[in-house]
């Protein structure tokens, strides 16, 4: 069981959730997969799909039309997962924090589902790709 | 127990396993290179397997539950028993049966099968156009590599493996005539396209299906298709080289790298294709080009 475990750490297959993001942070996503960063060393890569993830990379102040949706994506991936809360927005609803349609970050929509949800917070508008690849890192360590 | 040996152990699934996860490494890591990349550490396609059987399956609520379970097993089976019929000829440990190709080359279509059936009994609406696409393509690409192995098989005068490889041992090896490049490069293709690999992904398509036919496969029965996936990416070169070559171990491995190196090329520079397109290129070119090769191995040039 261990050695499984260890194993969970060496790939981490991503699923990309854009929840009302500006798609600044997603156009900084894409950077990590350049070979300039390359995290495919790390066997990191992006997946099609909610059901093959390990870590939900979640961009954007979550709206009330998003809410919904992130919930949705969140049970359907397979547990033990991560999620990480990117960017500004992700991590505290940014600038868009008072506005009339947002329903909070996305650890708060998140806690409601599931109380034991692991969170990582990635916080920058947006981040650096370095401090993407550090972030993930730490959120493996804990778990 | 000796059967038990040759199935399980080598040359059946664990050799073929840790040959084909190293193989899934050595194409992961040549396509990092080719687009500037590091890729991969050598351990990466047993940290994917090993991290799959250690989380959670998800079975959907509509799909029926045990068939979606065990049809990934299924397709492991019967790719591992294939491997090890050809294996066991190849490395001269029996003497196969009249036949054998055949069988092989069948039970190597059984995982596309079987990935028909999860695709089609797990509900999704993705998935269903992804099960289309995979019978159109396991269509598409059984005619021209039918007629090649036909060829081959009554140049040599048996559909048995040993009489094949031994035919190849005194009138030297296909590869070295004009048919044999012609079927060399129809094969590969077909190969190619039951991998399931680009130019041939649609039914997987990951950008515009969202994984397709998998998407939802999660843990162990994802993991039990990688390995399928895996095992067929070692056991399909070693096919190509028992059609094509024939001769010797040392000979076989450097085929084998060969033809590993010739598949990720065209991965790496070939955009995805139309499933009308694939159907047009097997059908029309591909079976055209076999039919060609049939003809001059008729001829004997």
């Amino acid at each position: 069981m261990d050695i499984l475990k260890k194993s969970f750490k060496k790939s981490i297959w991503v699923f990309h959730l854009s929840t009302a993001a500006c798609n600044n942070c997603d156009i900084e996503v894409l950077e990590l997969l350049t070979p300039r960063y390359d995290v495919e060393r790390f066997g990191i890569k992006l997946v099609g799909s909610p059901r093959h993830a390990d870590a939900l990379l979640v961009c954007g102040s979550v709206n009330a039309h998003a809410k919904p949706r992130l919930l949705e994506v969140y049970r359907q991936t397979p547990k033990p997962c991560l999620v990480v809360a990117f960017g500004s927005c992700g991590c505290s609803s940014g600038i868009f924090r008072d506005s009339y349609s947002i329903v909070g970050p996305v650890d708060k929509v998140l806690k409601e589902e599931d109380p034991d949800a692991k969170i990582v917070y990635i916080p920058g508008c947006p981040p650096k790709p370095e401090a993407m690849i550090e972030g993930i890192i730490k959120g493996l360590e804990a778990i | 127990m000796r059967l038990f040996i040759y199935y399980f152990v080598f040359p059946g699934f664990i050799f073929a396993s840790v040959v084909g996860l190293l193989t899934v490494w050595l194409d992961r890591k040549v396509s990092a290179r080719i687009q500037w990349r590091y890729g991969p550490p050598w351990y990466q396609g047993f940290a994917d397997i090993g991290k799959l059987l250690y989380k959670e399956v998800i079975i959907p609520e509509e799909a029926f539950g045990s068939g979606f379970m065990a049809a990934p097993l299924f397709g492991l089976a019967s790719v591992t028993l294939a491997v090890t019929i050809l294996c066991v000829s190849f490395f001269g440990m029996s003497e196969g049966f009249i036949g054998d190709i055949i069988v092989v080359w069948y039970l190597f279509a059984i995982p596309a099968i079987a990935l028909i059936y999860i695709g089609s009994t797990s509900g999704n609406p993705l998935s269903s156009v992804g099960v289309s696409r995979e019978i159109k393509l396991l269509l598409s690409y059984d005619l021209p590599m039918i007629i090649v192995i036909v060829m081959i098989a009554s140049k040599a005068g048996s559909f048995s493996i040993r009489a094949v490889m031994e035919w190849q041992r005194i009138n030297g090896s296909n590869i070295s005539s004009w048919y044999g490049i012609i079927a060399f490069a129809v094969a590969i293709f077909c190969i190619q396209a039951k991998l399931g690999r680009v130019p041939f992904d649609l039914p997987e398509a990951e950008t515009e299906l969202g994984s397709g036919i998998l998407m939802e496969l999660s843990g162990g029965v994802l993991a039990a298709y990688e390995l399928s996936k895996a095992i067929m990416l070692f056991g399909l070169p070693i096919f190509l080289i028992i059609l094509f070559w024939g001769k010797g171990i040392i000979g076989g491995v450097l085929m084998y790298l060969l033809i590993v190196v010739l598949l990720i090329l065209i991965k790496n520079t070939n955009p995805r294709v139309r499933i009308d397109h694939a159907m047009k290129y097997f059908w029309g070119w591909m079976s055209g080009a076999a039919i060609l090769a049939g003809i001059l191995a008729y001829f004997g040039v």
